[in-house]
């Protein structure tokens, strides 16, 4: 039954991993404007930079 | 110009993006920005700053495509002292990071007009560091952790679920009882705590409201839950409880949404400038209007807003009060005339001497009316899920009372059981989840149509309406589009045409408007043809001698009367015919509404304007309609007043900044807008004038979604029954608490936002 312990304990350790992720993205403001990056990602890299 | 920058910079790019991109600008003036060379008005415009770097987020109106999302984040490369530029799409906003040794705030401010993007620096930016709304991110920790720990409970719970918990494993049954204890605290503590504060607030105040039975279904739950743990009698209802909080917290969430481009919260300091510019001792310096004195002469340039009341006492002013009044023809003042707060120069430069200060204004007065000083008048509770809390709390506690004691001389184990039972599984929850559901699917609905809602009450206070107020110019006639209407000696289709052949000749926007009028008309050869600018047109057509313009134009032709000084006067053959006047056209479907409206409402106009239209205004409202003229905006707001003092709520139905007062006092205050992206003075709805015939549509849908809520609470009430018959007999187990809460709060959202969508269909907004 003690693998079931460690299982568990390994589970709640991930889970609290993706808590304190959810955390972190709300902190950082990804969740204050969801509409802006979805533009932003079609934007090609500037050749222009390389050279 | 703009290109040029661009190219410099290599950013050519910009072009390649979009095709719409680049819209024509205007010249800057140069003196425009010299405000934000005063340390104080920076500092208090900036959101932070060090030895270095400054950090400062603009307005930017004119961000309008991915270009301009482009260009303005790619900045740093046109000045390398930009070090971060982030642009918010919808908030149309910008945050720029700069080095401000060696870029001034100003140039950068002039940086980003060069290329079409001025800031947008308004009063109310003075004051926006002490009441930045912050966004509230605890909801989203809150639903966070509640997220998280039902989750993991309910894995923990899954043995019990599932039967398998045996005699040999009992230790391992009781590590996950106590793991869910711990997970279950700080979901009490952190999530749910809002509950708590809200209830007893309510009893503070001798007020049962909804939260008062929820945080008592909580409490039960999770004592209940820590006796069973505690003493080993069983698994407690742990995952009922987590589920329970992170269900109300979604419905919290779903009935949050706002709308970023949207402020339902302006009043005038966020449509005056920032700054004014004022001539002392023959040099111009640029004020902020909150240091302006009276006595102070300020300069006004085309385009530029007065900023308090004032009188002429250089150039030539005409006003376009559009905004303050809703009336689009520009207002001609002279010298030594009073001129008000809120008009917008279209003249050349002129020079005032300011009466008043800005906050004593006229118009500004408005706001100090008490009107505007409650917050939140209406308060941010639900009257519905009040009335039904009040039933709720007081049914459960006699319930529960009254299985305690019929259980007690019995058996005092079962007592316990049954009346802790009754309060957890009698928990409203699923009422609490109603509301939030529905009128935020509704929400969600009328602003897909241009129809934006505050906040989820606004439906329920829609609801209450039984009067309306309908404002005129702005409101029931749509200023952008006008029609000529001629009165005078009729016309024969000879003269008519003898007009349109004339007018044509112009490009003055009258003889457009003329021209427009009659193109059905077949054009005749003219000859003689004279116009003097601005004034009028003649000509000889057919032998005929036309001639339209001003009452200047036409002069002195022995018949006052019929001679307009409005107008446009024609006279044909040296014969006074009569004129035309320009009128704002009344909204599509206004018949039809007013008809629709008056059968279930009482209406009235409210008016600023003089009673000239009032027979055009008879036919199209019914006899019961109060019609009210010359009407300021104190006395619009006092005509609520008084409905609201015979306890009659009233919506009212304006556009203005006249209209502002009326619209705060009112029950639900509706801002028609032609523009949702414009400013709105504060109110409860901003709907999009192209709505404006759906306005009865908006009434019905509203009562309708509060009928659903009201059957909702039904079904939530059939299950409560079935499940107070096992609870009120002591044999209500966690598995079927842990069924029978989730089934009902699923059902009661699921009935919500379908039957919500349906109504929308059947009230054509889907």
């Amino acid at each position: 039954m003690s693998i079931i312990l460690l299982l568990i304990s390994i589970s709640l350790i991930v889970a609290i991993g993706f808590l304190i992720a959810f955390i972190w993205a709300v902190k950082s403001g990804q969740y204050e404007d969801d509409y802006t990056p979805s533009i932003r990602v079609l934007f090609d890299d500037d050749p222009l930079d390389k050279d | 110009m703009v290109y040029t920058i661009l190219s410099e910079n290599g950013l050519e790019n910009f072009y390649r993006l979009n095709e719409k991109a680049g819209i024509s600008q205007k010249a800057i003036r140069k003196q425009k920005y010299d405000f934000l060379d005063d340390e104080l008005t920076i500092s208090r415009l900036i959101d932070f700053k060090d030895d270095n770097i400054m950090k400062i987020a603009f307005y930017i109106p004119a961000i309008h495509c991915s270009s301009c999302l482009w260009l303005l984040e790619n900045l740093q490369r046109i000045n390398n002292n930009v070090l971060s530029v982030r642009v918010d799409f919808l908030q149309k906003s910008v945050a720029i990071g700069f080095n401000y040794n060696e870029l001034t705030l100003k140039s950068l401010v002039e940086l980003l007009a060069s290329i079409g993007y001025p800031p947008h620096i308004i009063l109310n930016d003075l004051e926006k560091k002490h009441q930045k709304p912050e966004l509230d991110k605890s909801l989203y920790y809150k639903l966070g952790l509640a997220g998280f720990a039902f989750g993991n409970i309910m894995l923990f719970s899954f043995p019990e679920y599932l039967g398998l918990s045996s005699d040999h494993d009992q230790g391992l049954t009781r590590v996950f009882s106590y793991l869910n204890l711990a997970l279950i605290i700080p979901v009490l503590a952190y999530s749910g705590k809002d509950y708590f504060h809200s209830a007893w607030q309510g009893l503070k105040q001798k007020h049962l409201n909804i939260d008062v039975p929820v945080s008592l279904g909580i409490l039960a739950l999770f004592l209940r839950s820590v006796y069973e743990i505690l003493t080993h009698i069983g698994p407690g209802y742990l995952d009922s409880l987590s589920g329970l909080i992170f269900f109300l917290l979604i419905g919290k969430w779903f009935q949050q949404k706002t709308f970023a481009q949207i402020s339902f919260d302006r009043d005038f300091k966020s449509y005056f400038p920032i700054a004014c510019t004022v001539l002392k001792e023959e040099s111009e310096l640029q004020l902020t209007l909150d240091k302006l004195q009276v006595g102070d002469i300020v300069m006004i340039r085309h385009g530029e807003l007065v900023p308090a009341d004032a009188v002429l006492i250089e150039g030539e002013a005409k006003m376009d009060y559009s905004f303050v009044t809703g009336e689009s023809t520009l207002s001609d003042k002279h010298q030594n005339d009073l001129i008000y707060a809120g008009g917008r120069q279209m003249g050349g430069i002129i020079c005032l001497r300011i009466i008043k200060t800005v906050s004593n204004s006229y118009l500004t007065q408005l706001w100090n009316d008490q009107a505007f000083k409650k917050e939140n008048q209406n308060g941010r509770t639900s009257i519905i899920a009040d009335r039904i809390a009040k039933l709720f709390t007081i049914i459960i506690l006699l319930v529960s009372f009254a299985s305690l004691f019929y259980w007690l001389p019995k058996d005092i184990p079962t007592a316990i059981n049954a009346f802790t039972a009754v309060l957890i599984i009698a928990c409203p929850c699923a009422v609490a989840l109603s509301i939030p559901f529905t009128f935020g699917n509704v929400l969600r609905i009328l602003a897909m149509k241009g129809i934006y809602l505050r906040n989820t009450d606004v439906i329920e206070r829609i609801s209450n309406i039984k009067h309306i107020v309908f404002d005129k110019t702005g409101t029931i006639t749509n200023i952008r589009s006008s029609q000529l209407i001629y009165s005078g000696y009729s016309l024969t289709t000879k003269e008519e045409q003898l007009i349109y052949s004339l007018s044509r000749h112009s490009t003055h926007p009258l003889s457009r408007q003329i021209e427009k009028k009659y193109k059905h008309f077949q054009a005749l050869d003219i000859s003689e043809f004279i116009e003097e600018k601005g004034k009028g047109i003649s000509g000889f057509i057919d032998g005929h001698l036309v001639r339209i313009g001003s009452q200047e134009f036409i002069g002195d032709v022995g018949d006052e009367d019929s001679l307009s000084n409005k107008g446009i006067n024609i006279e044909v053959d040296g014969k006074l015919k009569g004129f035309y006047l320009q009128k704002n056209a009344y909204r599509k479907g206004l018949n039809s509404l007013i008809k629709n409206l008056s059968k279930k409402y009482r209406l009235s106009l409210i008016t600023g304007d003089n009673n000239q239209e009032h027979e055009t205004l008879k036919s199209y409202f019914v006899n019961t309609t109060e019609i009210l003229f010359d009407q300021k905006p104190m006395d619009k707001l006092s005509y609520i007043r008084n409905l609201q003092a015979e306890n009659i709520n009233v919506a009212m139905i304006g556009d203005g900044l006249n209209d502002s007062g009326a619209l705060k006092q009112s029950n639900v205050g509706i801002v028609i807008s032609e523009n949702t992206s414009n400013f709105t003075p504060s109110c409860d709805v901003i709907m999009d004038a192209r709505q404006f015939s759906k306005l009865m549509n908006l009434m019905d849908y509203s009562k309708d979604s509060v009928r659903i809520v009201i059957s909702a609470y039904f079904i939530a009430l059939l299950y409560n029954i079935v499940g107070l018959s096992f609870a009120v007999q002591g044999l209500l187990s966690p598995v079927i608490a842990a069924i029978l809460m989730p089934l009902s709060s699923v059902t009661i959202v699921l009935i919500g936002i379908t039957a919500s969508t349906y109504m929308a269909k059947k009230h054509h907004f889907l």
